[in-house]
C-alpha cells in the first residue's frame, strides 16, 4: 500500500492542492499540473532544465519530491516574467540570441536569476560557474553568457537611474 | 518515475533518531545522489526518513574552539559563508567547484559524506583540516575522526540505527596554507578524476604541521600518511616534495572508468600533490 497524500504547493502565486504519493517528483507534480513551461531532460541532476526556485534557491525539480515542496514558494520561468511584463533577462536573451530551440532556456534563466539575485555584477568565471549545470546543445553558451552580461548591466543602469 | 517508496517527514532529530532506530528506512537528505540512483535501479531501500524538516541540523558555527557544520547543512550555505574562507579555506574552494548551482543547493555536507564515494568533493578538504564527525543515535552520540570513518567503497563504519549529525574541527593556524584542487574533464559541474588537498604549516623554517588528502584514486578517500611522514619536521625542498608526491602516489589504487585512466590519475595524483605542497610549502614557510 503506496501512501498518498494532499500536497499545497505554491506556484507562481497560485495555490495549487494536488495528491501525489511520495515518490512524485516535482517535476512530475507540476508538468501534470499543467506548467508545462519546465522542461524534462536529464532527470538526473546534470542539465538543469527542470530548474525551478524553491523559495530563494533554485533547485533540479526532478531531484526534488513534490512533498518537500509543500510551504515553499516554487516560481516557475512564467512566474519570473511574462510577455507584458518580462523579467530583464528574458529580454536580454531575446536580444542577444540566447535562446535557440528554447529548451534549456527556462532552467537556464532561472539558474541566471539565482546568480544575479547573489551577485548582481558576476564576472564571466562567476557567470560559468553560476550555469555550470545547465547543458546547451544549441548555442555554444557564447549568446547565453552575453545575455546574462547584458541583463545585469542593464538592471545596474535601471537601479542607477531610480 | 520514481520507483514507489515510502517516506516518513519526523520534525525535530529525536523523531529522526527514534525513526532510525525503529528500522524506518534510511535516511533521506538532498537526494541529489539518491535520486538518481532510485530511478537508474542502483538504490534498493524502499523506506526513507526525509531529514528536510531537521531545520536544527542546518547551521554553520565559527569560535574559538572551531567550526561545527550541522549535517543537513548545504553546499551552497557553504558557499556563501562569508567566514569559510579564513575557517577552511580549501572546503570554501571545494564548495565553489561542486556539481552545479542547483544541486549545491539541496546537496549537504552530511550526505557528501555518508554517501561514501571517492570522488566526494567536500572529503579531501575535511580530512586535510582533521576533521570529526558526530555519530548520533537515539541513545546518545560518539566523536570519532573523520579519517577512521570510512571501511571501504562506499561502507562506513556508521552502525544500524546511526545517524552523522555533525562535522567538526579545530581552528586552523593562522599562518597554515589549506588548498584544494578538483581535476576534472571540465571546470564546472563534473565528477572529480583527482582531486588533492593539503593543509599545511611551518615554524622556524620547518614544517611543522601537514595533511594531503586524496579523492577518486582509491576506494576512499584518504590520507597519504607515508608522504605526510617524509615532511613532517623538515625544511622542504624541490627534492623532498617530489619524493612526498611519489610516496602519496604509491598509496594510490585508481581504477579505469570513463573519465580516466588508472594510469593518468597516478600521474595527475603526483603532479597535484607536488603542485600543492610546493604551494603551500610557499604560502606557510613565507609568512
Amino acid at each position: 500500500m503506496i501512501q498518498e497524500k494532499i500536497v499545497t504547493l505554491h506556484v507562481n502565486g497560485k495555490e495549487v492542492k494536488i495528491i501525489a504519493p511520495a515518490h512524485r517528483t516535482l517535476l512530475e507534480a507540476l508538468r501534470h499540473e499543467g506548467f508545462v513551461e519546465i522542461k524534462c531532460g536529464c532527470e538526473k541532476g546534470d542539465c538543469g532544465a527542470c530548474a525551478v526556485m524553491m523559495d530563494d534557491r533554485p533547485v533540479d525539480s526532478c531531484l526534488t519530491l513534490a512533498w518537500h515542496a509543500e510551504g515553499c514558494e516554487v516560481t516557475t520561468i512564467k512566474g519570473l516574467g511574462t510577455p507584458e511584463k518580462p523579467d530583464p533577462l528574458q529580454l536580454a536573451f531575446i536580444e542577444t540570441g540566447g535562446a535557440q530551440c528554447g529548451y534549456c532556456t527556462p532552467g537556464m534563466i532561472t539558474a541566471a536569476r539565482a546568480l544575479l539575485n547573489d551577485n548582481p555584477n558576476p564576472s564571466l568565471a562567476e557567470i560559468k560557474r553560476g550555469l555550470s549545470g545547465n547543458l546547451c546543445r544549441c548555442t555554444g553558451y557564447t549568446r547565453i553568457f552575453e545575455a546574462v552580461q547584458l541583463a545585469a548591466r542593464n538592471m545596474r543602469e535601471e537601479r542607477e537611474e531610480v | 518515475m520514481l520507483p514507489p517508496f515510502e517516506l516518513s517527514q519526523p520534525t525535530t532529530l529525536p523523531e529522526a533518531l527514534s525513526a532510525l532506530a525503529a528500522g524506518d528506512g534510511q535516511p533521506y537528505a538532498g537526494g541529489t545522489i539518491l535520486v538518481p540512483d532510485l530511478r537508474g535501479g542502483r538504490e534498493k531501500c524502499r523506506r526513507f526518513i526525509s531529514l528536510a524538516g531537521l531545520e536544527e541540523l542546518r547551521f554553520i558555527g565559527h569560535d574559538d574552539e572551531g567550526t561545527t557544520l550541522g549535517a543537513c547543512t548545504t553546499i551552497a550555505d557553504i558557499a556563501k559563508d562569508p567566514e569559510m574562507a579564513i575557517a577552511a579555506p580549501a572546503l570554501a574552494a571545494a564548495a565553489d567547484v561542486f556539481a552545479g548551482a542547483m544541486v549545491r543547493s539541496v546537496a549537504t555536507i552530511g550526505g557528501n559524506i555518508c554517501c561514501g564515494s571517492p570522488s566526494a568533493d567536500m572529503v579531501p578538504a575535511l580530512l586535510t583540516l582533521g576533521a570529526e564527525v558526530t555519530l548520533s543515535n537515539s541513545e546518545g552520540k560518539r566523536k570519532i575522526p573523520l579519517s577512521a570513518f570510512y571501511a571501504d567503497y562506499k561502507k562506513s563504519v556508521l552502525k544500524p540505527g546511526e545517524l552523522l549529525t555533525a562535522v567538526s574541527w579545530k581552528p586552523l593556524r593562522q599562518s597554515a596554507s589549506h588548498l584544494f584542487f578538483k581535476l576534472a574533464r571540465r571546470k564546472g559541474d563534473a565528477i572529480t578524476v583527482t582531486g588533492v588537498s593539503v593543509m599545511m604549516a611551518a615554524n622556524d623554517g620547518k614544517c611543522s604541521k601537514v595533511r594531503i588528502a586524496l579523492g577518486s584514486v582509491a576506494p576512499t578517500v584518504f590520507r597519504a600518511s607515508q608522504a605526510e611522514d617524509m615532511l613532517r619536521g623538515r625544511a622542504l625542498t624541490a627534492e623532498l616534495i617530489e619524493k612526498a608526491a611519489k610516496a602519496a602516489a604509491d598509496q594510490c589504487s585508481p581504477i579505469d572508468d570513463s573519465r580516466a585512466s588508472a594510469a593518468y590519475r597516478l600521474q595527475t595524483a603526483q603532479a597535484l600533490v607536488r603542485r600543492q605542497l610546493t604551494q603551500a610549502w610557499h604560502q606557510a614557510s613565507s609568512v
